[in-house]
Parts: C-alpha cells; sequence; structure tokens
C-alpha cells in the first residue's frame, strides 16, 4: 500500500443561499490517490459541496487547505484551481472541435503548442476519441460528449478531479463502458478523485471511501462496506438500500458461476470473473429465505448458510431480518412466516439464497 | 413604369462610369457608418458583456432601457445630438455641429443600443454552468469573459450586423446633425431624400440601389466571416 498523505482538508465548511444554511461540513478530508464518493439524492448538497471545494463558489464560512496550505479567497485560488479539474452532469463542451474542446484547459495555461498537442493527442487516445479529433463538438452523442469533457479534465493531469454526477444524463450501456473505462484511467493515473453520483453501484465501483449526504450534512463517511452494513440511522439505512454488501475474493470457477471467500465462507455466484479478483455482492434481502428444520425439504438456492438471528426490525406488513452467518446477512420475512417458524432473536436458523440472485460488482486484482 | 426603368438604367450608367460624385457619397457613407459600427461594437460588446454578467440593484431598469434603446428614433438622436453640439450648447465648443465626425457620433449613439442589447441577450443565453466550467479549466477573469465571447460569436457577428443596418439606411439624424453638405457631410440617404424632393427620382433609384447593395455586400462578408468553416 501507498502511504497516503491528506491532500483536500476542510473546516468548518458553512454555505448559504438567501441567509439559510444550505451546506455544513464540520470537517472533511480526502488523501492522495483514494476515490471518494459522495452519494446522496437530488439536493443534498453534493453538488454545493463540490463547487465550494473547488472554491467555484465561496463559502459563507469555512477553511480549505490544499496540501496543508490554507486557500485564500484572493490570491491563491487560481493557482489552487489550476490544480484541479472538474467534470459536470453536462459535458459543457465549447462551440469548436473536439480537440481544441480537449486542449482549451491547456491553452488557458499558456502551454506551448507542442506540448498541448502531444498531451491532447494522448488523452483522445486514452478515452478512444481519437478519430473524432476533428468533429465540431455540436455533432458529438451524449457519450461522445462527455468522453471529450473527461479527456479535457484529465489533459490537465489534476491533482485532484472533481466529478458531478458525469454519467447521470447517459443512456445505460453507454454509462457502463464509460464507466469501465474511467476505472480504468482512475486507476492508472492514480488520480485522486471526489465523485458525487445518487447511484449506489457507480459509487461501489469506483470509490474507496463514501459519504452519504442529506440535507446539507454527511451523515456517515467510511469505506463501502462501513456504510452498507452498519448504516449510522436509518435514513442512511433507506438510502443505500438495505440489501447485504459483501466484500471478497474469487477463488474458484466453475462453468458459467464462480465461488468468491467471503470472511472464511464461499458464496456461488453466477457470472465470470477472473480468479483472482475482488468482488462486491449485493444480496437483496426479499431474496434470502430462512428456515428452521435442519432436514430441510429441497431447495434450488446454491447458497445456503447456517447462521443466528442478531436482530429484527418489524417493517409493518413484514419484518427485517438481520444474521449473523459468519458474514452479516438480511432478510425480509413476513409476518405470517414468522409465527410460523417462530423467529426470535438469538435462536439459529438456515439461510439461503439463488447463485442468480447476486449483484456483482467488479472492485479489480488491486486494492 | 418608365420612372424605374430609366432610374436602373441611370444608376447602371453611374456605377460603370464610376461617377465621381456617387462614388464620393457611397465611400463616405461606408466611412461614417462603418467607424460608428465599430465605435458601437467595442462598447456595447463590452458594457452588454459585463452587464449580462453581473448582478447589482436596478439591474432590470438598465436592461429595460438598453432594450428601449434598440429601437431609439434616430431624429430623437439627431435632435439630441444637434442640442449638444450647437454652438451654445453643453459641447459647443467642440465645434463639429455639420461635420462628418458629428455624423459618426450620432450613429454610434444609435447601433450602440442595438449591439448592446443583442450582446446581452446572446452571453445571458449562455448555459449558467459554462462559466463554472470556464473557471474549472482554470481561467482568469478576463479569460472567462473572452472565451464567452467566443463562444457566443454567431450571435454578436449578428449584432454588429443588425447594428450596421440600422445606421446604413438611417437618414433622420445625419441630416439633422450633418447637414447634407455636397461633397462633405452628403451621404447615399441624404441624397436621396434631396433627389426626391427634387424630382430626380432617376438619381434616387441609383443612389438606393447602390444603398442596398452596399447593406447586401457588407453583411455578406459579415455572414461569411459568421457561417466561415465551421466544422463538420
Amino acid at each position: 500500500m501507498i502511504k497516503s498523505t491528506t491532500i483536500l482538508e476542510v473546516k468548518n465548511l458553512e454555505v448559504k443561499r438567501g441567509g439559510i444554511t444550505i451546506l455544513h461540513v464540520p470537517s472533511f478530508l480526502i488523501r492522495e490517490g483514494e476515490i471518494l464518493s459522495l452519494i446522496g439524492p437530488n439536493g443534498a448538497g453534493k453538488t454545493t459541496l463540490l463547487q465550494t471545494l473547488s472554491y467555484l463558489s465561496k463559502p459563507f464560512q469555512g477553511e480549505i487547505f490544499f496540501r496543508g496550505k490554507k486557500v485564500e479567497a484572493n490570491h491563491s485560488v487560481l493557482e489552487y484551481r489550476r490544480k484541479l479539474a472538474m467534470v459536470f452532469q453536462e459535458p459543457l463542451l465549447f462551440d469548436t472541435t473536439v480537440f481544441d474542446n480537449v486542449s482549451s484547459g491547456l491553452k488557458i495555461r499558456g502551454m506551448k503548442k507542442g506540448e498541448i498537442r502531444e498531451r491532447v493527442m494522448e488523452q483522445l487516445d486514452r478515452f478512444g476519441i481519437l478519430h473524432l479529433s476533428h468533429r465540431s463538438s455540436r455533432t458529438l452523442s451524449g457519450g461522445e460528449a462527455q468522453r471529450t469533457s473527461l479527456a479535457r479534465a484529465f489533459a490537465l493531469q489534476p491533482e485532484i478531479l472533481f466529478l458531478d454526477e458525469p454519467f447521470a444524463s447517459l443512456d445505460p450501456p453507454t454509462r457502463d463502458s464509460l464507466l469501465e473505462d474511467l476505472e480504468h484511467i482512475l486507476q492508472q493515473t492514480r488520480t485522486t478523485a471526489i465523485f458525487a453520483t445518487h447511484d449506489r453501484l457507480e459509487a461501489l465501483r469506483l470509490s474507496n471511501r463514501m459519504a452519504v449526504m442529506n440535507e446539507g450534512k454527511i451523515f456517515q463517511i467510511g469505506s463501502p462496506g462501513e456504510v452498507m452494513n452498519h448504516p449510522v440511522n436509518e435514513w442512511v439505512a433507506s438510502f443505500v438500500g438495505a440489501e447485504t454488501i459483501l466484500t471478497g475474493k474469487v477463488i474458484n470457477k466453475d462453468g458459467g458461476s464462480f465461488f468468491a471467500s467471503v470472511e472464511g465462507q464461499e458464496i456461488e455466484v453466477v457470472g465470470d470473473i477472473h480468479l483472482g479478483e475482488r468482488v462486491v455482492l449485493c444480496i437483496r434481502p426479499e431474496n434470502v429465505t430462512l428456515s428452521t428444520h435442519s432436514s430441510q425439504e429441497g431447495t434450488s438456492a446454491r447458497n445456503v448458510f447456517p447462521g443466528r438471528i442478531v436482530r429484527i426490525v418489524s417493517l409493518g406488513l413484514y419484518q427485517k431480518v438481520h444474521l449473523d452467518c459468519g458474514f452479516p446477512l438480511v432478510a425480509y420475512v413476513t409476518n405470517h412466516s414468522m409465527e410460523k417458524l417462530s423467529l426470535t432473536a438469538g435462536i439459529a436458523v438456515r439461510a439461503a439464497f439463488k447463485a442468480t440472485a447476486i449483484t456483482v460488482v467488479k472492485k479489480g486484482e488491486s486494492g | 413604369m418608365d420612372l424605374i426603368l430609366e432610374g436602373i438604367r441611370k444608376a447602371f450608367w453611374l456605377l460603370v462610369t464610376f461617377d465621381p460624385e456617387v462614388m464620393g457619397i457611397t465611400f463616405l457613407s461606408l466611412k461614417i457608418s462603418g467607424s460608428a459600427t465599430l465605435i458601437s461594437m467595442f462598447i456595447g460588446i463590452s458594457l452588454g458583456t459585463s452587464i449580462a454578467l453581473s448582478r447589482f440593484p436596478g439591474r432590470r431598469v438598465v436592461v429595460s432601457l438598453i432594450n428601449t434603446g434598440m429601437g431609439l428614433p434616430p431624429v430623437v438622436v439627431g435632435l439630441f445630438v444637434t442640442i449638444f453640439l450647437w454652438r451654445n450648447g453643453p459641447l459647443g465648443f467642440f465645434r463639429i455641429l455639420y461635420t462628418p465626425t458629428a455624423m459618426i457620433i450620432a450613429q454610434a449613439i444609435i447601433a450602440t443600443p442595438i449591439v448592446m442589447g443583442i450582446t446581452l441577450a446572446a452571453i445571458q443565453q449562455l448555459p449558467q454552468k459554462l462559466r463554472l466550467q470556464i473557471f474549472a479549466l482554470g481561467a482568469t477573469r478576463f479569460q472567462m469573459v473572452w472565451i464567452l465571447i467566443k463562444e457566443a460569436k454567431l450571435p454578436l457577428l449578428a449584432a454588429v450586423m443588425a447594428g450596421f443596418g440600422g445606421v446604413i439606411s438611417e437618414v433622420g439624424a445625419s441630416i439633422m446633425v450633418g447637414g447634407n453638405i455636397k461633397g462633405y457631410s452628403r451621404v447615399l440617404t441624404t441624397a436621396t431624400v434631396m433627389e426626391t424632393s427634387r424630382g430626380n427620382f432617376d438619381v434616387a433609384i441609383a443612389l438606393g440601389i447602390i444603398l442596398f447593395m452596399l447593406a447586401f455586400f457588407v453583411n455578406l462578408i459579415l455572414t461569411q466571416i459568421q457561417q466561415k468553416e465551421r466544422p463538420r
């Protein structure tokens, strides 16, 4: 592991609009090389936080430190902004060619033509848009335009990259291919990034740490596993989804499915992923069934684990059962089944879920 | 009908023979209206852009005034410029009433609100976030404004064309502050008015055709620049 130093730190940040506090972050830091995702619903303050961190809008109060040095409103803002790059939800391209768009930030910095050309070509190639170099930005598809916007940001070789829902207005196939490319490029370049999204799977896939935001506050910040499995309050729990999130490593393959080792247990998952790769598994609680009898009638579920009931939360029409199977697992059980199986906290049960009922997020071999 | 045909024949004759008086009038028209347009371009684009990008109390009133100014009646401008430049007027000491300079001033006053109003609209219709994106690319405030102006270059050229079109065809102010002095401050429009009132319809038609062609060619050139080499 690389030793991580703090690259950006925020103290007592407060943003007001029309006299009302719309963002309040007492403290917050980003380490070099990490990818932090900000997740939350619309209006949670993700965009405001990004724009304040990049000093595009002035905070009402608070301090921002970049590599330990305070960013001051008047003299060091330009210097600071030239170390970062930002990609918005809209591509916001200029009415010129793709090449000129990607070179715009470098031109602003007064870089020499030859050097610009070299850097731009590298980024165009990296984002697979070299063939569009001379095309007008007005004729690009949504995906091509967003690739251009990302290339423009990466051409600056930013020390920190801000991404404000860059995929939110793309259709799913375009989004997936761009997400995959961005993931590789972020890994290759080891760029520190802050990534706002409302899509939990995007956040899981790209980030090392997650910050859950709502109503202008950061409710929880931690690794995806921490946030997903140990939400600090009900709101976070309902927003990040109730499903079980497990991290593991692919240790075996068999036809159309693979086996992932999760805290010593083996879970079978349908999918094709290379051995040794790290994966995140998401299991929705409605897909987990419980039984108490050891002599179980035949189930088609490939994953059956003995476990113990830790906690039961009533959700009205059904109950949410937290289990410990060596790894945490959550199941929804109807009130009728609760009575029939006479489930209570502390008793031993068997939990089953199908190999097809698991959403897989690849995390790459490193990390 | 004969009147028109005779006019066209005469106009053709005046053109192919490069009639010195007509040529002089044409060049003066072009010089005065061109200078006025240039002045209005600098003032209109810079002020229009700054107003589009800033927020201050009373901004709405200012914008309404500019929009009203886009339809400023030339005779009213002529009247006030005359009053100001009158021998005993506040700026009388310049002694420039009935000179081409006075005409340039009057025409610039007519064209500036036109250029400013269209500039204002053009800059405002650019997405708000574009400014943030330009700043995020590391631009200084000056660079940001320059990039926005380049982004709005098509409507801005339209603004310049509208400004030029407004002053080359204007007659009221020119005749009031220029005086229509032969060989000195006589331009196409004032000459046309004079020849028409004298009953010299043939010459008036010739001048009218030249005026129309002049406006057409200047706009053709500007349109060429505007539509030039837009990448595919």
